[in-house]
């Protein structure tokens, strides 16, 4: 080669380094990744999986676990005075190390090779699992985290499947009682310290921590404490094996009957992402679903276990007509056209809507809708604000907020006006969607003594609807499709888990049916997505949307201005380089 | 030298070049400050401190002194770590925590020349920028943290220690931790987590170096006590008459802890590479017990590889390529990493013909099963599970396949572990299988049923 053509022919490494990038020769192939990329990821980039316990993304690597060991390889370092030597391909050639190492907490660079398969990854690996196999329980069988097991899984792949040990297994503690909704089995556990490290960096409440040492190392909890953090339940999905389970799930149903719907949590404005967990007609477990931009991976216990209050003997199943001070039990078309005619019988100022920021865009929108046909201005929503804890909760404890503000305006404070209508007598007949007048607005049964009709919509036998003289069953958030905007102003879609309870129906649909009982003309809403096509083409922030766009993982609908303290935090530990992110 | 006199009886060998242990068992010598410099004791430090700082590190690399610890890495270019430009505070830690099996050297000096550390670790910490230094004290030296306090507090009031050392504007603490007994904790960063306050687990290097990311990720030096105590010696004679102590690349002095079955055994200090294996077990430590031969020897500590007494070893590549004969051996780091052991710590355990190896083998399995700190899955598994294999081979319940068992768990650990206590506890394995099988063979029954103790009661119970 000419000194000319030297000059002139740019190599692989210059090009990539222009980009930020370094080459990386992963099990036979070039890929050019980011300066910086731990090889786990870079590996991930080049769909080579790399079996890992102690690994997390979102916490740091402490390497413990040995098994993403992989074979690394780097050019020789030239002799002293000689220029390195490129192949045709422009690149140097690789000398690969005897010993292998971790792909979780090292780095790529310029030129490296990665192999994650081969002799002596492949006998690395198999040894790791026989370590990590002798002295556990082996207890498949009645472990709950059987089929969504690491141990299992890399089991199967890189195992021996024969064990070589005969001796006596350790003996740790078993059924530890260490929070109220954690149970530990010691003798399960691999020492991975993914619940340690959670604790103590994003959960802020290092309880956890290993006592003992060597074989008999053991999980535990800091004495005269307990794992009572509202983030505790995280350690659960955390811990790869069957260790760490939750005493809410424990023993109720295999994971491999269970059916996983995406959808997101509605008890705060942040909307966590979630997986609702469901067979036949019943929620078994709510999970965090990963989303950078609203709840990293993890979500609070207080709002997993909130699915209870849905699965309840208090659902409303039927409509419902009072007859006589007693509710009788109808079917749709007699309800819905027992409301219209009763509204008929008042003047539009004389009907005021109580709505909900707990509502989806699409009821949301219905609603309004409804108003209009009615000619009704008195519409409300009720807050709800509570403590935020400086992690996911929010402050605004309704989970769509902002959606409400886009579509009904600023409502919260016509609450007043209503309540002075109503004693005033100028409100004769209220309409109450999703809401408990009582409990959460405030409302005291001499409010509704001069009131003459009273219709609601709801999942639970309520107060409300005690009182109401037509009683509408809605779906729960794990009954039905929808989307909302979290504090953040980021659109988010609920999806359908499971069938509403009896015969009840998805609250758009109940809206919807109303306003066609009042005009007795048809509309095109067959289906949620057509009502978001009306959305769009109202409310301007809409503007474009479809129910498919918003996706998984969400969409930025608006700028509120609001950060989530956790991912703050997380944002920061991963631009320094502490973990991944 | 010859004007010193020793205490009768423990006067040292003739072929020793006694430098660091020059007091130690020294007539009339106490540890005290004043008796310390009626010695010329901190003559070296008011010579050092009007030195420039990188002209003392590059004494310590001309003098090519090598780690005492174990590892053997040059002490010099350990300092030269030290990120350029680094802006945060320098640490030197001493590692006072001297825990492997068969070495006792760096107690005698800090019981009985605590202030030769004083001094080297004043010197290495300008030299490399530090002012706060760690002495961590091994929980087992409880007298030893006592005379080094007084020391470091008659130190301070001499002004050799704490702000403005001898009116040079270079401020220097040392502090002494104790350690929790703990094998691990000599592990340097595993040290470095235990003075941080937590569990001594070892951190993965990369990125955890301590020269750069050490305790409080920040720049730390961590050396060995005897390799601190050799700056002064370095200073005094100057890095290149140091370097003529010694042979090429092992220079310097070093102490030998020879224990069990010699004559006399004990601590000598002698010229790296300047003896050879049976100068040692013969000349200097008279030779093996009445009427035993001898049959083996760790040469660095329970973690180096064990040498027969009868092996020839294959040395150098290609045309230098010459036969070795276990007795030839010159002690230094080189030779002994030839012969596929190491220098290690000086550790030498000497093992005559009736030490049964299956015991061996199963005593330092019982000690690293113990001692595995537990963070990292082939040490902390495979280390009890060698202990469990070498149990039933000592109580002759092993079958013959449990011999090959067994060195395929060490295989397992070896070069898969955070730090080197995969190593250390899996060499010894590796080395006692390979050259004594058919001795551990013998020990075992293939009519032993590969049965667990559980098992066997089980078979008991139910009358079989």
């Amino acid at each position: 080669m000419s000194d000319q053509e030297t000059t002139t022919k740019l190599l692989p490494k210059d090009e990539a380094a222009a980009k930020g990038l370094v080459n990386v020769h992963i099990d036979g192939n070039w890929i050019q990744v980011p300066k910086g990329t731990r090889m786990i990821e870079a590996c991930k980039i080049a769909e080579k999986e790399v079996p890992h316990y102690c690994y997390h993304p979102k916490l740091t690597s402490p390497g413990n676990c040995r098994m993403c060991l992989v074979q690394m390889g780097m050019p020789p370092r030239p002799a002293p005075g000689a220029d390195p030597v490129f192949g045709d391909d422009g690149f140097q050639e690789i000398g690969w190390m005897p010993r292998p190492v971790i792909a979780c907490a090292n780095t790529v660079a310029e030129n490296m090779g990665i192999r994650t398969t081969g002799d002596l990854v492949e006998k690395t690996r198999e040894g790791v699992m026989e370590f990590l196999l002798i002295n556990h329980p082996l207890d498949c069988p009645i472990c709950d985290q059987a089929g969504e097991c690491s141990l299992q899984e890399f089991s199967v792949e890189h195992g021996r499947g024969q064990s070589r040990f005969v001796e006596d297994k350790v003996k740790k503690p078993k059924n530890v009682d260490i929070g109220p909704r954690v149970n530990l089995d010691d003798e399960r556990c691999i020492m991975c310290s993914r619940c340690i490290r959670f604790m103590d960096e994003v959960a802020e409440d290092a309880v956890l921590g290993f006592s003992e040492r060597g074989t008999h190392t053991t999980v535990t909890c800091h004495p005269d404490r307990k794992l009572d953090s509202n983030y505790g339940m995280n350690t659960i999905d955390l811990c790869p094996v069957g260790a760490l389970t939750s005493k809410d799930f424990r023993f109720q149903m295999r994971v491999w009957f269970l059916k996983e719907t995406k959808s997101i949590d509605v008890n705060c404005g942040t909307g966590c992402n979630t997986l609702i967990w469901t067979r036949g007609s019943q929620i078994y477990r709510v999970t965090p679903r990963r989303n950078d931009e609203v709840n990293s991976e993890w979500m609070p216990d207080s709002h997993r276990l909130a699915f209870h209050e849905v699965q309840g003997d208090n659902r409303l199943t039927d409509p419902m007509i009072k007859v006589d001070d007693k509710h009788e039990i109808t079917d749709w078309h007699t309800a819905n056209t027992a409301v219209a005619d009763a509204l008929k019988q008042f003047e539009p100022s004389e009907i005021a809507i109580i709505a909900s920021a707990r509502q989806t865009n699409e009821e949301l929108f219905l609603t309004h809708t409804l108003a209009s046909t009615l000619g009704a201005e008195n519409i409300a929503t009720v807050e709800r604000i509570g403590e935020a804890d400086g992690k996911l909760i929010s402050a605004d404890r309704n989970p769509n907020t902002n959606g409400a503000k886009l579509i009904l305006g600023e409502t919260t404070k016509k609450l007043d006006s209503i309540k002075a209508g109503l004693n005033d007598g100028s409100v004769k007949a209220l309409i109450v969607l999703s809401e408990d007048i009582f409990e959460a607005a405030g409302f005291s049964h001499d409010d509704l003594a001069n009131a003459e009709l009273v219709v609601s919509s709801h999942i639970i036998a309520n107060a409300t609807a005690k009182v109401s003289d037509i009683v509408l069953p809605g779906a729960s958030f794990a009954e039905k499709r929808g989307s909302m905007v979290n504090v953040l102003g980021r659109l988010q879609r609920l999806n359908q888990a499971l069938q509403p309870a009896g015969n009840a129906r998805e609250d758009w649909e109940i809206i919807r049916d109303l306003i066609l009982a009042l005009t007795g003309e048809p509309n095109d809403l067959y289906m949620i997505e057509e009502v978001v096509k009306v959305i769009a083409e109202n409310i301007p922030a809409f503007e474009g949307m479809t129910f498919s766009k918003i996706g998984e993982q969400g969409i930025k609908l608006i700028e509120t201005g609001v950060e989530i303290p956790l991912l703050t935090k997380e944002r920061e530990r991963a631009s320094a380089g502490i973990i991944v992110g | 030298m010859s004007d010193i006199k020793y205490l009768p009886g423990k006067e040292p060998h003739e072929r020793e070049h006694r430098l660091i242990f020059k007091n130690i068992d020294r007539e009339g010598w106490d540890p005290s400050i004043d008796c310390y410099m009626r010695d010329g004791g901190y003559d070296q430090l008011k010579k050092a401190i009007n030195m420039e700082p990188a002209d003392i590190t590059g004494e310590v690399k001309k003098s090519g002194l090598r780690g005492r610890g174990g590892a053997g890495f040059p002490t010099g270019v350990k300092w030269g770590f030290i990120p350029p430009g680094n802006t945060k505070p320098v640490y030197l830690i001493c590692n006072c925590d001297e825990s492997e099996p068969g070495t006792f050297k760096d107690r005698y000096i800090v019981h009985q020349d605590p202030h030769q550390l004083i001094e080297g670790m004043v010197i290495s910490a300008f030299a490399v920028g530090a002012h706060t230094a760690f002495i961590y004290m091994r929980e087992e030296f409880p007298e030893a943290a006592i005379i080094m306090e007084k020391a470091i507090e008659d130190a301070r009031a001499k002004g050799f220690v704490g702000k403005n050392i001898l009116g040079s504007d270079f401020d220097l603490e040392i502090w002494v931790h104790r350690g929790a007994a703990a094998y691990i904790c000599g592990e340097e960063t595993g040290l470095i987590e235990s003075l941080e306050g937590k569990r001594p687990y070892p951190r993965i290097k990369p990125p955890y170096f301590p020269a750069a990311l050490g305790i409080y990720m920040a720049p730390t030096i961590v050396n060995n006590v005897e390799s601190l105590c050799h700056v002064k010696h370095i200073l005094e004679m100057g890095g290149e008459e140091y370097a003529k102590l010694g042979v090429d690349r092992n220079t310097g002095t070093r102490i030998l802890c020879v224990s069990g079955d010699v004559k006399n055994p004990g601590y000598f200090e002698i010229q790296v590479g300047k003896m050879t294996m049976r100068e040692l077990l013969y000349d200097v430590c008279g030779g093996p017990k009445e009427g035993k031969e001898f049959k083996a020897v760790i040469p660095g500590g329970s973690s180096s590889k064990i040498l027969r007494c009868d092996e020839t070893f294959k040395i150098g590549r290609g045309e230098d390529a010459k036969d070795l004969d276990f007795w030839d051996i010159q002690l230094d780091f080189d030779t002994l990493a030839a012969c596929g052991s190491m220098a290690g710590s000086g550790g030498v355990i000497v093992l005559d013909d009736s030490r049964k190896m299956s015991w061996v083998l199963n005593n330092i399995n019982h000690f690293y099963a113990h001692e595995s700190c537990g963070q990292c899955t082939p040490c902390r598994e495979g280390s009890t599970w060698m202990k469990k294999i070498s149990d039933r081979i000592v109580e002759g319940k092993a079958t013959p396949e449990d011999i090959t068992t067994l060195e395929e768990v060490a295989y397992q650990i070896d070069g898969k572990t955070v730090c080197a206590f995969g190593e250390a506890s899996s060499w010894p394995v590796e080395a006692i299988i390979s050259k004594f099988r058919d001795e551990l063979t013998a020990d075992t029954d293939e009519k032993n049923e590969r049965l667990s103790k559980e098992q066997l009661q089980r078979e008991m119970f139910l009358g079989k």
